[in-house]
């Protein structure tokens, strides 16, 4: 039930309208950071304050709600916010990506593709994705109006020079409507090829950073790369380990002192879907230990 | 809020403001991310001649802090005592609105709106526009949040290319017909066929 000591979803309505405002500026121009008069919520920074407060301005009595932390659903900043707005929006929740209408993300995007009418919202930690290269607010601001994103090009280059290829590996920069680069968020680049031309509306929040940011539905998100060096989105080269996926983002665990480990999907709904289907993997097995 | 008052300006707004007002945005937000569509609100009545949807709209998305130009018609002391009742959105010229609400021979020129400036795009005023009726018969829209093509029973289609051709700049707009809301934002590409 709602919590009636709050507001419906925690926030007062006049920040929600202006957190709503913001969102509608970000939708009308894609990949553009919208700045917004960000609020203190009840956890701290870079536990997705910025998510949470795009989430609240949109959760409506009749949504389903899930929240991801790098894939999982079960992990503490997930479960704490999956409460969070079940106890002060009343809105039921679930594990299942086919029957959420909305999803609070840190760091992925599921494996089962997303539907219209969906909406994902990012937690962003740094949403400006020349920060690193150029400190200054002033001058970033002053790129993104002329659309000068040769430095961001130049970082790619010093990549393949020392590397070979390029190496960065998260958060990987992409061009929105050819038009803003925009940062995907901590997200591996092997989520990159989802941003662009999905049904669901994605919405980013970087709260300590008070920016909000959005890509519309079938908008053309191209990750930045070179005619020789083109994008790859890259993962383990391995199968998952419980339920055998070939094409699902893997995270590696260790599992003894002694070098083994073993490679399981990233997205827990999924990996548990598959294995609800019969599907198995290298180590699946009643007892675990056993299948060493 | 069915007892009869003295002032008709005190009724019409939401009655359970907090829920109402996250459904209409809900359905503001899709309108506006998916270009064309057309969906149905409710939950507000406004004085005539102001359509329920552009009621909800204001209610949704005004308060204090927005600049709101009534344009032409629907300029009334009704809809006036209304805004000051209901929103408290201080009422302004065309160039200092941030939301501006009209039907749309009465929002001409809109080239005095605000369309942001090159650093900050999104300081740019929304059109609430009025019609008489949303249909998706009409100029073809193309861009973000629209599959292949879509159609919208627009005004004109010159103003909205304009528009579009000052992209990032530009004004977003929402038309507002009865209890029927659609949008297009200033990403939205227009063809007459």
């Amino acid at each position: 039930m709602t919590d009636q000591a709050y507001n419906f979803a925690y926030l007062d309505e006049q920040t929600k309208r202006m957190i709503r405002r913001a969102i509608l500026k970000g939708i009308a121009v894609p990949g553009y950071q919208v700045p917004f008069a960000s609020r203190e919520m009840p956890m701290p920074y870079g536990w997705g304050t910025g998510g949470v407060q795009v989430m609240a301005a949109c959760l409506v009595p009749e949504d389903r709600l899930k929240v991801i932390d790098q894939g999982a659903d079960d992990t503490t900043n997930a479960v704490s916010i999956r409460k969070f707005f079940a106890r002060t929006a009343g809105v039921a929740v679930t594990e299942h990506t086919t029957e959420a209408t909305v999803i609070q993300t840190r760091h992925r995007i599921p494996e089962t593709p997303l539907k219209p009418g969906q909406i994902l919202v990012y937690q962003v930690p740094i949403p400006e994705p020349l920060r690193f290269l150029e400190p200054r607010e002033t001058e970033t601001r002053k790129m993104h109006e002329l659309e000068e994103y040769g430095l961001m090009h130049v970082k790619l280059y010093e990549d393949i020079a020392r590397h070979g290829q390029i190496a960065t590996s998260y958060a990987y920069p992409v061009k929105v409507e050819s038009r803003y680069v925009m940062d995907p968020s901590p997200i591996p680049k092997f989520d990159n090829p989802k941003l662009s031309g999905n049904p669901a509306i994605q919405l980013f929040g970087a709260g300590r950073e008070q920016r909000i940011y959005a890509v519309p539905p079938w908008t053309e998100v191209v990750s930045l790369d070179f005619d020789d060096h083109s994008f790859h989105a890259s993962k383990a080269p391995h199968d998952c380990d419980l339920c055998g996926s070939s094409h699902s983002y893997l995270d590696e665990v260790i599992t003894d002192d002694q070098g083994g480990r073993m490679f399981v999907c990233s997205d827990t709904d999924f990996c548990e879907g598959r294995r609800a289907r019969g599907m198995k993997g290298r180590l699946w097995a009643p007892e675990p230990e056993a299948a060493e | 809020m069915n007892a009869p008052r003295q002032n008709d300006a005190l009724e019409g707004g939401f009655t359970e403001a907090p829920v109402q007002s996250a459904r209409a945005f809900r359905d503001v937000l899709e309108a506006m991310a998916r270009p064309g569509t057309i969906r149905r609100v409710s939950g507000a009545l406004p004085p005539a001649p102001l359509s329920v949807a552009a009621g909800v709209v204001l209610l949704t998305l005004c308060d204090g802090t927005t600049p709101l130009h009534l344009a032409g018609s629907i300029d009334r002391p009704a809809l006036r005592d209304w805004v000051a009742f209901h929103i408290g959105a201080p009422l302004v010229g065309a160039e200092g609105a941030a939301f501006a609400l009209g039907r749309w021979e009465d929002l001409q020129p809109v080239s005095r709106f605000r369309i942001g400036q090159p650093d900050y795009p999104d300081r740019s005023a929304t059109l609430i526009v009025e019609c008489d009726r949303l249909t998706n018969h009409g100029p073809s829209l193309t861009g973000p949040g629209i599959e292949t093509a879509t159609w919208l029973n627009l005004p004109e289609t010159a103003a909205f290319r304009a528009n579009r051709a000052r992209f990032p700049l530009g004004f977003d707009t929402i038309f507002t017909a009865g209890d029927r809301i659609a949008g297009l934002p200033r990403s939205t590409r227009v063809e007459a066929i």
